[in-house]
């Protein structure tokens, strides 16, 4: 009985971005880390009206949730958000995450889970980014070994000055892994 | 470890990704198959939002400049509920919607219908304990967009919406009752099943209306319904014995 996704439309920038929605940290947090990319169409070309949010833990792989089994963390946001400019660009200022809790007393990898919104996306797609200095967690983790491995790349953030990028291709060479959640 | 589990939402609840009707779906949806991913501690946790994201007049369209806007005044109502009819509570309702023209307050937007200099056409505000949430705004006009010949979008309410978990995160738009513009917009009509479809139409709300006022409509929000846990399953199997 759910209500049904609807595209954001082309002018999602008058009603989602905050000031503060790229900052999940406030700057200067210890550890903080810059992580930008560009979201990209089937032609290549940048996508000038899409929204980028993230949800992930903490720095020690907890949730500010009443839901986290382990109990609550208060204090981390958690949640970042913004809107490609003009070049497909976007970026927000976070931590890395720490490992989180997975299935059957195994532990997943650090990782975020990303929503793309947009004008001619009828509904948000889903991914996650995994990082690089992680290589054996990463290649422990059940997600990204759910996927086929000439694409897992997809989902590897790439270490780049004082952060990280992760570009999002929605269609075509490289297409970006998405997850049905 | 027991975590909560959402279900999924049935086949034709949600548009495809690709819908040639909607031109812009054209280089924008993948094309490779979605990956299932399992419902872990991320994806069923989300964001809680509250009360240090809204400001003054956000749940009041009219009353963010000094000057009235142009148009019909409207109270739009509803619950934000899970699949099962609780309540989702405290959290955080955003819209954004065109004047009573038509017309965005966006550079982007073209159309030769005035802007209103009172009218920014974006609120917030937050479900109260039974998942009720309220605005007064402008009913939107309808506008011309070049996906199709002739093509108008019918007169409808961006709406955002988080739930309390990753998955419940939902984007939608609110239409108005019986508009003669619902069967040429493929972006209404990109929803498969009909029944799911009529879910995005509000209801004329006379009882809601404020004499000499506003006009008023309802508008639920469903997100997906929790599974019962394993944990519960157990219980209830003793409650049976």
């Amino acid at each position: 009985m759910s209500t049904p996704s609807q595209t954001v439309g082309p002018y999602l920038s008058i009603g989602l971005p905050w000031d503060d929605g790229p900052e999940v940290v406030p700057d200067g947090t210890p550890g903080a880390v810059v992580l930008r990319g560009v979201v990209y169409d089937g032609n290549g070309d940048p996508v000038p009206d899409a929204l980028v949010e993230t949800w992930q833990a903490d720095a020690d792989g907890r949730f500010d949730h009443p839901d986290d089994p382990r109990g609550r963390v208060a204090g981390f946001r958690g949640f970042g958000r913004c809107p490609t400019d003009e070049r497909g660009r976007w970026s927000i200022r976070t931590v890395v995450p720490g490992p989180v809790p997975g299935r059957d007393g195994r532990t997943q990898a650090p990782h975020i889970d990303v929503s793309v919104l947009g004008r001619g996306l009828l509904h948000r797609v889903v991914t996650r980014i995994y990082f690089p200095e992680h290589a054996e967690a990463n290649a422990a983790d059940e997600v990204l070994n759910s996927v086929p491995e000439d694409r897992r790349g997809t989902l590897i953030a790439v270490r780049e000055g004082d952060g990280y990028r992760f570009d999002v291709r929605l269609q075509g060479e490289g297409e970006t892994v998405f997850f049905e959640v | 470890m027991s975590l909560p589990e959402y279900r999924k939402d049935p086949e034709g609840t949600h548009p495809p990704l690709g819908f040639p009707g909607y031109r812009s779906t054209a280089l924008r949806h993948p094309k490779q198959p979605l990956v299932l991913l399992p419902q872990m501690l991320t994806e069923v946790t989300g964001p809680l939002l509250g009360p240090g994201r809204l400001g003054e007049h956000d749940n009041d369209l009219t009353r963010q400049h000094a000057g009235e806007p142009q148009g019909q005044r409207i109270v739009v109502h509803g619950r934000l509920l899970d699949g099962d009819g609780r309540p989702v509570r405290n959290s955080l309702v955003e819209i954004w919607q065109a004047n009573a023209g038509g017309r965005y307050k966006h550079t982007g937007d073209r159309w030769p219908s005035p802007l209103d200099p009172n009218f920014d056409g974006v609120g917030r505000t937050l479900t109260d304990d039974n998942g009720h949430y309220e605005f007064t705004t402008i009913k939107p006009g309808a506008y011309p967009w070049k996906n199709h010949d002739n093509a108008w979008r019918p007169a409808h309410i961006h709406f955002s919406v988080f739930g309390t978990s990753f998955t419940q995160r939902l984007v939608t738009q609110m239409y108005f009752p019986e508009d003669p513009l619902f069967g040429q917009d493929p972006i209404f009509n990109s929803i498969p099943d009909e029944k799911a479809r009529m879910r995005m139409v509000s209801r004329f709300d006379l009882e809601r209306t404020q004499p000499e006022w506003a006009l008023a409509y309802e508008f639920d929000i469903v997100l997906r319904g929790r599974n019962a846990s394993v944990f519960e399953d157990v219980e209830d199997e003793e409650d049976d014995e």
